[in-house]
């Protein structure tokens, strides 16, 4: 038989291979369940816990140099010029601040001020921080921030 | 240099697809195929061949985009998959189909985020890499009206 008369082989294995049928339906039920999980998590509000040893507003200095004002409630922004979502956060934030009276906010460009987003352990775009008037972070989020769920941390006391 | 975001997404259902095909036909070449695809769209992402595909077939029958994303992260995504494609296709066709196996899946579940949800990792990675490199990043901005 000539080379010619062969039929094409584009592979040495073309057989459906069990083992790669288990592998394709593992990656795509692992990847959609986190896929899922990031979804309802994502851009949740977490409170942000004070351990005993912390000095009262441990990160006040690096806030200040940020442009944090004292005696104001200010939701702060990290933003990367890459993150398309850190528009809809910019949204919600512009949306909370015309409803509260008193809250401030500030958007931080990671680019610029990547020692305060090491500082303040900051490590996706856009997350934003909940700043009370003493200077301390007690509610954080990474990702989009529920509108609602911002207003009840700013109103409930949690940062006055 | 700025990118419709849809069209990376329609590149990763593709991408997908392809993978898919590659897991259960344990074809190497295949995978091959798509290591090139991976390094010629991080060459350039506009020239990539299912950005060519994007832009021939789906762009006209959809709006213009609202906003642009930088080639940046598309292309640093784009790397990531080439490593683990090539790293595959050596697998398959030196007979380690565990290998194969591994690095094909792994492409697979980066690929499938992104198509199914959007989610890119290899930007989400950004400004870890960032953190941990200090390279600089490029702007996403608003699209010129037409």
């Amino acid at each position: 038989m000539s080379r010619r008369d062969r039929p094409w082989q584009p592979g040495p294995v073309q057989s459906p291979s069990p083992a790669g049928i288990l592998v394709l339906v593992a990656v795509l039920a692992a990847a959609t369940a986190f896929g899922w999980w990031r979804r309802r998590h994502d851009g949740r509000l977490r409170a942000v816990r004070k351990r005993p040893s912390d000095a009262a507003a441990p990160h006040r200095a690096t806030l200040t140099a940020l442009g944090v004002r004292p005696g104001e409630r200010t939701l702060v922004q990290f933003s990367a010029p890459v993150c398309a979502p850190c528009r809809a956060a910019r949204r919600v934030l512009a949306d909370v601040a015309a409803r509260l009276d008193g809250v401030t906010v500030l958007e931080v460009g990671v680019d610029e001020h990547l020692d305060a987003a090491r500082e303040l352990d900051v490590w996706r775009t856009p997350t934003v921080l909940v700043v009370d008037g003493a200077g301390r972070v007690v509610r954080r989020a990474a990702g989009v921030p529920d509108r609602d769920e911002l207003i009840a941390a700013l109103t409930a006391g949690a940062a006055r | 240099m700025l990118l419709d975001p849809r069209g990376p997404r329609f590149a990763a259902v593709l991408t997908t697809v392809v993978l898919a095909i590659v897991l259960v036909t344990g074809s190497g070449l295949l995978l091959l195929a798509q290591a090139v695809v991976f390094a010629l769209t991080a060459l350039n992402p506009r020239l990539g061949p299912y950005g060519l595909l994007f832009r021939a077939l789906v762009a006209p029958r959809l709006d213009p985009p609202l906003e642009l994303e930088p080639v940046a992260p598309v292309r640093f995504a784009q790397l990531v998959g080439l490593v683990f494609s090539v790293v595959g296709a050596a697998g398959w066709l030196a007979g380690l189909p565990a290998l194969g196996l591994a690095a094909t899946g792994a492409a697979l579940a980066a690929a499938f985020l992104n198509a199914a949800f959007g989610l890119c990792l290899g930007c989400e990675a950004y400004l870890t890499i960032r953190r941990l490199t200090g390279r600089p990043l490029a702007g996403r901005v608003a699209a010129p009206p037409r």
